[in-house]
């Protein structure tokens, strides 16, 4: 089996041996990236959204001002602001966060992140505003305080009702990461452009690299369809 | 006006180059957007099957992906086919595929998918008793489908149309990695030139503020206008 994909490898002028290993090194960074971003995003995003949903004007509107700004902007421009603005922050240079954040990768996490969790914050304020009035209303009757209530009664539920947007969201980050290879970064995008460039081939590198993005978007669509059913079996119609 | 060290003038330039290339990239996904949603909704399987393959595929991919193709991927395929004509027909023929046309068509094309879907939503959305009533009017399939089914679709489509056109925006800062010299493109070079990235970015980042902000000012006012007649719960 093994030596009959090098076989078939050896015979190709293009996906040799090194380029396909080229592609999965990017592969291994995009899913890597994309799935760092989604997490942190999604810790992020949490209390964020409980504090877009409060009563204090100042608490809300400063979650809002930044949920705004970047879900207004261009992701590829908040990414040059933070790749390229960061070597200008006073004494940077000096500090020790240097070594890390002069490789491309922090700074692009970093956007990636503060960009995800933008979208997550609204996709859970809005999930978190449609509770109903009475089962909020029950936790208080039962004595529940705020916290608890909101821990017991909003958020599982705000959880169900955000999963669909949610999952539009993380396809979105996955098309999202591939403006890293802009800023250098050799995901799968990166990797295609590396292989043009080389061969100069650009049907053969750049839809290889799509259908890469197809085949995990096709995962992503079947695992929370999946998912979808686990949380959402209190809605199925009874008939079926 | 802003100067920004003498920059000022062309990245303005830049910002009414990145409005036309949004405004044309949505005429055409909304023509393209119209014929998939349309050939969705068809009984003929072939026109069906490669409306589903164009916006399954298309949504599948990442926009950048297939800019990169498109552009690069194109003018390979018209250099072939110039040397084709040339050794057979002696014909001396070359197109240079520029930044604008693959960045629009590309955008174009890519937003056409999203569309598509949007479209067919609202389209499924029109109540079928309303066709029913028009066919029993004795009104032709096409009378049906520009007086009955069009304008009642379109308010259902108003909301995804509106979000797809925000999407699209920011999309058409991607233009500038296949060197198209739009306001980002210029931006950047700007700010590699006076070591300066805030000055610059922040700025281009305030315009595309404004120009979501103000879409979805009027996408409100559209919805408003369009749902005229609608008596909510």
């Amino acid at each position: 089996m093994y030596e009959a994909i090098e076989q078939l490898l050896a015979n190709n002028d293009i996906f040799t041996l090194s380029t396909v290993l080229e592609y999965w090194d990017g592969l291994v960074m995009t899913v890597q990236l994309v799935f760092l971003s989604l997490i942190i995003g999604l810790v992020l995003a949490i209390p964020l959204a409980i504090m877009r949903t409060s009563e204090n004007w100042l608490v809300n509107r400063s979650v809002w001002l930044f949920t705004y700004i970047f879900r207004g902007t261009p992701l590829l421009i908040q990414l040059y602001i933070i790749y390229y603005g960061v070597a200008y922050i006073d004494g940077i240079q000096q500090s020790m966060f240097w070594p890390i954040v002069r490789e491309a990768y922090v700074p692009t996490l970093f956007a990636f992140v503060l960009n995800t969790a933008a979208y997550t914050t609204e996709i859970f304020r809005g999930a978190i505003v449609a509770t109903g009035r009475g089962e909020i209303e029950a936790a208080m009757a039962y004595g529940m305080s705020r916290g608890k209530c909101m821990r017991r009664i909003i958020l599982p539920s705000a959880f169900r009702r955000a999963l669909p947007a949610y999952s539009n969201e993380v396809i979105f980050m996955l098309h999202a990461s591939s403006i890293a290879s802009v800023v250098t970064i050799i995901d799968i995008t990166g990797a295609a452009r590396d292989v043009y460039a080389r061969y100069y081939a650009p049907f053969e590198a750049f839809t290889f690299a799509a259908l890469i993005y197809l085949c995990l978007t096709f995962i992503l669509v079947f695992g929370f369809k999946q998912w979808e059913k686990r949380w959402h079996r209190h809605l199925r119609p009874l008939s079926s | 006006m802003l100067d920004l060290h003498g920059y000022g003038p062309a990245i303005f330039k830049g910002a009414i180059l990145t409005l036309e290339v949004a405004f044309l990239s949505l005429f055409i996904a909304l023509l393209l957007g119209m014929l998939a949603a349309v050939a969705r909704l068809s009984k003929n399987k072939v026109l069906n099957g490669i409306a589903m393959v164009y916006t399954t595929v298309i949504r599948g991919v990442p926009d950048l992906v297939l800019m990169l193709l498109i552009f690069f991927g194109a003018q390979i395929g018209v250099n072939a086919f110039s040397d084709v004509l040339y050794e057979r027909y002696g014909i001396d023929f070359y197109i240079n595929i520029n930044e604008f046309v693959a960045g629009v068509t590309t955008i174009g094309f890519i937003f056409g998918a999203y569309m598509g879907e949007t479209f067919r939503g609202a389209f499924l959305a029109v109540e079928h008793g309303q066709i029913e009533a028009g066919r029993a009017y004795g009104m032709s399939a096409w009378q049906v489908f520009k007086r009955i089914t069009v304008p009642q679709m379109i308010r259902h489509a108003i909301p995804g149309i509106g979000n797809n056109w925000l999407v699209l925006v920011k999309t058409t800062a991607l233009v500038s990695v296949i060197g198209l010299e739009d306001m980002v493109r210029l931006a950047k070079e700007a700010a590699g030139a006076v070591h300066e990235p805030f000055l610059f970015f922040i700025p281009v980042a305030a315009v595309y503020l404004a120009l979501t902000s103000v879409s979805e000012y009027v996408l409100k006012r559209l919805e408003i206008r369009f749902s005229a007649g609608v008596v909510r719960a």
